[in-house]
């Protein structure tokens, strides 16, 4: 499945400054693995050496929030990477 | 040129230069442990907190100290790190890194590579101890002997104790000096038994401090800058009056040098990496602040001038020659 992936401002120098891209995947797992392969080193950007989603990164399928990278997109087309808002 | 770096979301990195600083790439592959096998405590990293290049016989050659504890190397100047499994693996790893934490989180730092051996190496963790091995990190021990640890049960643990920061003089690759939570140190090999030389610092001013600089040539000359290490710790210039102290006789006695530095109500902070020297004559030295302030000398310490102002809070100086 063909999902749009929206890319928050620090990692944009990931992916040559483009805010909104195409990634092929059923889960957040295989969308990021196939990011990784256009984009290589952002991976490990939001999620840690194991497997971990790091601090203040959150993940959303539409508008319902992932906390589970082998969790399935289920019919939504949009994966938005959220840096989110950690005070100051 | 390597410099480590971590944003508020983005987790830790390595970044290179190859143009003095023009232009910056990042690691391919950063420092990041192996993956935790069932069961195991899964460690990954917070901040690579320190680099050290390796032997000359070994160009390319880097390793990092990460948060928490963790060693790595790189053999491609610092493109691709790998975990150097004889520490982060060690049997005794997870007594030595017990995650006993500083503010900052738990720390490796001071990785030293013996000039005369590629194969001799050693680390400190704070809170963990000093560190050494003789096969190039396939095996470690602890070397802490006489270094006091005022925060412990017992006060002859083998490890538990907390560099601030350990040097090892580039003439004499011998002796090291060390700069601890519980004093001033210094130890000549082979003796394995650190000596307390913060003894002879005025008992005003204390030994409590966080770096250690040596003189490029001369053995017996290192600088600390002393920090106020009294009931809570306030890690701030003590009383106010910003000071370093040279030793010119490895220890024995130590001269106060504050000559151009504020003279009262100056309560800045000097980190373990914020201070460095120029190795070329050794006369030339530096340090930066937690207030953003760096200041040099020109005559190994007799006289200071503040050179750079409002800049962050400062971790880390390093001359580039």
């Amino acid at each position: 499945m063909h999902c749009t992936v929206k890319i928050p401002s620090p990692l944009r120098s990931y992916t040559g400054g483009v805010s909104s891209v195409t990634a092929h995947g059923a889960t957040v797992a295989e969308l990021l693995a196939d990011l990784e392969q256009r984009f290589p080193g952002m991976r490990f950007r939001i999620i840690d050496e194991q497997d971990g989603i790091r601090p203040h990164i959150r993940f959303f399928a539409g508008s319902r929030e992932v906390r589970d990278l082998t969790e399935r997109m289920d019919g939504e087309r949009v994966l938005h990477v959220i840096c989110a808002l950690s005070g100051g | 040129m390597l410099v480590a770096a971590k944003t508020g979301h983005l987790g830790p990195t390595v970044f290179r230069s190859i143009d003095r600083g023009r232009t910056w790439k990042e690691a391919a592959q950063p420092p990041a442990f192996r993956k935790a096998t069932e069961g195991e405590k899964a460690r990954a990293v917070e901040r690579v907190f320190w680099l050290t290049a390796g032997h000359s016989s070994d160009p390319g050659g880097w390793y990092a100290g990460t948060a928490p504890a963790g060693l790595f190397r790189s053999r491609d100047a610092g493109d691709r790190w790998e975990p150097v499994a004889g520490f982060n693996d060690h049997p005794m790893n997870s007594r030595w890194a017990a995650g006993l934490a500083t503010p900052d989180g738990e720390l490796l730092h001071s990785i030293l590579v013996d000039p005369r051996d590629a194969g001799h190496l050693y680390l400190a963790i704070s809170v963990g101890g000093v560190f050494e091995s003789r096969d190039g990190g396939r095996d470690w021990a602890p070397l802490n002997a006489g270094i006091e640890a005022d925060f412990l049960p017992d006060s002859n643990a083998a490890f538990g104790h907390d560099p601030h920061c350990v040097e090892l003089h580039p003439a004499m690759p011998d002796r090291l000096y060390q700069q601890n939570h519980c004093g001033i140190y210094r130890l000549d090999r082979p003796a394995t038994t650190w000596t307390r030389i913060g003894k002879a610092m005025p008992k005003s001013v204390g030994d409590i401090g966080f770096p250690v600089v040596l003189h490029p040539k001369n053995p017996d000359v290192a600088w600390v800058v002393p920090m106020d290490g009294t009931t809570v710790w306030p890690r701030t210039s003590v009383g106010g009056k910003p000071a370093v102290y040279q030793t010119r006789d490895a220890g024995r006695s130590w001269r106060r040098q504050a000559r151009g530095l504020p003279a009262k109500n100056a309560w800045f902070t000097v980190l373990r990496q914020a201070m460095c020297i120029d190795t070329r004559d050794g006369r030339g030295l530096y340090f930066g602040t937690t207030g953003g302030e760096v200041w040099a000398s020109a005559n190994g310490g007799e006289t200071w001038r503040r050179i750079a102002e409002h800049l962050p809070e400062i971790y880390s100086v390093t001359l580039a020659i």
